[in-house]
């Protein structure tokens, strides 16, 4: 996700197009530019104005005036805590089991079984051929004769699981990519540490902007995740607002805003923290 | 956890076992050595296989249990059920082509930036956008394009609202204009390491074996960019196709969309004797699904040979 600078030599190479240089340049500068503009300012008027529109909404009330009170009111909705609870409850649940599941796999398949790589992203691709809308009808097929799984809400979590593969599996793959993983495990080893000690002293530090950014992204599809959840007859957040949307419109839609622009904040964080751990590394070098 | 045993790149340390191994057979040494991925696998066969396996085995069943053509005939031969999939198909290669082209250009826009901050800013909200959709963006949209919307209100003001002309968010161009604000990001987010991929050289031996701006596009940097475009415009076909909540949110279930269908047969909508339409529908879907990931992952292969990303 991080972009290079590859800005300033795309610039710098529109001056060598044609020979007599100086001139040419400062005429072939401006035209990118300007082409640039438009496409950004585009892009930009058709992201935020639904952005602004929603804001303006839930903090408008009946009478069009400016208002706080939907933002004090979130917490006093009908069912609304529980409806976090059980959103809470079920992205911990989804992140522990895929953490525990992907790193062992990943790190050992980076090891040990480089040739198994080409069937992981394979297998992780898969939940992407099978729609979520399709694979709840199956799973609640499969959950049917045991009852005590299929009245447990963790049974969205063990298909969340599922879900966040293909962000999960390809954060930690880059991520453990960039790193030279077999000198680590050998050094952590022959200085007598053990698999654990060596995974979670040597290991995860160094994985630790991978494996953030992967949380956050499984946090956010469990946090946004409606299909599977509604169709299981669960209240999470996304089937609370979708159910409570007619009674409160105002409320509801500043709670959507709500968890959009956290998730943007923290999201940029990560990145920014990883940018600068990776910026201080280099200078050490 | 169960990688622990065979993971010995210091072999004395588990010297007994390490012998014990030296003796082993090759096929048990192999098994051995995939033993940590089996958690895994396992997972995946129970939790994606065993739900796969059922639709398809339903697919062809009636609801007592026998075998039946009689739920793929109820689809393939007209009716709502093939409208659905037209509608589907239509509305997925819609919102990959277009969106698959202006995230293109957007991303290409993005990385001239000299901001790095900029950047950072536009990677995260990328992140975020794609993964974003469902209720909150239909009401999002219901607020900025509805009938009472604020952008339909600018709009109204210029004499250009477009409900006077007979458009609705709520039909098939509405639904496609919502589903570029999580596909365009999807496209930035897939595409980037492409348009990084694209090599300083290549554009310095262009211009030293004297070819033009144009024909730097037209013969280096198209020709390399084709694969990953396409094959991104896959996924983003695969992304729109299996959207559900978003179109169901926004038009409260009225667009014929197949996965629209499956979930009001899921939620008991259906005539009887049709139980099981909706696993065929549920197939149906896997299939259009696997064809476009193949034809993704291919183009991916003929990419890889020129990008290092």
């Amino acid at each position: 996700m991080t972009l290079p600078e590859i800005g300033d030599y795309f610039l710098s190479e529109e001056m060598m197009d044609e020979t007599p240089a100086p001139v040419v340049a400062t005429r072939r500068r401006r035209r990118p530019r300007l082409g640039r503009g438009v496409i950004l300012l585009i892009a930009a008027l058709y992201f935020l104005v639904p952005l602004y529109a929603a804001l303006d909404f839930s903090l408008k009330n009946l009478q069009g005036h400016f208002s706080l009170s939907p933002l004090t009111q979130i917490a006093g909705q009908d069912g609304f805590t529980g409806a976090v609870l059980l959103s809470f409850k079920l992205s911990v649940t989804t992140l522990v089991i895929e953490m525990l599941l992907m790193v062992p796999t990943v790190i050992y398949v980076h090891l040990r079984l480089p040739r198994f790589r080409r069937v992981m992203e394979v297998i992780t691709t898969l939940p992407i051929v099978i729609p979520p809308i399709v694979l709840i009808l199956g799973v609640l097929q499969a959950a049917r004769p045991y009852i005590w799984i299929s009245s447990s809400p963790y049974l969205l979590a063990v298909v969340y699981v599922v879900l966040a593969m293909p962000f999960v599996y390809r954060s930690l793959d880059s991520g453990l990519g960039a790193l030279d993983l077999k000198i680590l495990v050998e050094a952590a080893r022959s200085l007598g540490s053990g698999w654990i000690t060596t995974m979670w002293r040597v290991l995860v530090p160094n994985l630790r902007s991978a494996l953030l950014s992967a949380s956050v992204l499984t946090l956010a599809l469990v946090f946004g995740e409606f299909t599977m959840a509604q169709l299981d007859n669960w209240i999470t957040v996304p089937v609370w607002i979708y159910n409570t949307s007619s009674n409160n419109p105002h409320v509801v839609t500043a709670i959507a805003m709500m968890f959009l622009l956290a998730m943007w904040l923290v999201l940029t964080l990560i990145i920014s923290l990883d940018r600068s751990h990776r910026r201080n590394k280099g200078r050490l070098q | 956890m169960a990688f622990t045993p065979s993971l010995d790149t210091a072999p004395s340390l588990r010297g007994v076992e390490g012998r014990a191994m030296a003796g082993a057979s090759p096929l048990l040494r192999r098994l051995r050595s995939a033993a940590p991925v089996l958690p895994f696998l396992a997972y995946v066969a129970v939790v994606l296989g065993i739900p796969t396996y059922i639709i398809a085995t339903l697919a062809f069943q009636t609801r007592t249990g026998h075998f039946t053509w009689h739920n793929l005939k109820v689809i393939t031969s007209g009716g709502q059920y093939l409208l659905g999939f037209e509608t589907s198909l239509k509305l997925a290669v819609a919102t990959a082509v277009i969106p698959g082209v202006l995230g293109t250009v957007l991303a290409y826009a993005i990385a001239q930036s000299r901001h790095e901050s900029f950047k950072r800013v536009i990677a995260s909200a990328s992140g975020v956008l794609a993964n974003f959709g469902g209720v909150n963006l239909a009401f999002m949209f219901v607020a900025s394009l509805g009938p009472a919307g604020v952008a339909t209100a600018w709009l109204s003001s210029l004499h250009l609202n477009p409900y006077d002309h007979g458009w609705t968010l709520y039909k098939f161009t509405g639904v496609a204009i919502v589903y570029m604000y999580f596909q365009v990001p999807l496209m930035v987010l897939v595409i980037t390491p492409a348009l990084n991929g694209l090599r300083e050289q290549w554009r310095e031996a262009a211009a030293n074996l004297g070819a033009s701006r144009w024909q730097y596009w037209r013969y280096v940097g198209v020709p390399v960019l084709l694969p990953p475009v396409l094959g991104s415009m896959f996924l983003l076909f695969g992304s729109g196709f299996s959207a559900y909540a978003t179109a169901e949110a926004l038009t409260g279930g009225t667009i014929a969309l197949t996965p629209i269908q499956i979930g009001s047969i899921l939620q008991g909508n259906v005539i009887s004797g049709e139980e099981n339409v909706g696993y065929a529908l549920g197939l149906g879907m896997i299939v259009i699904l696997m064809v476009s990931v193949v034809a993704y992952a291919l183009l991916q292969r003929r990419t890889s040979r020129w990008l290092r990303s």
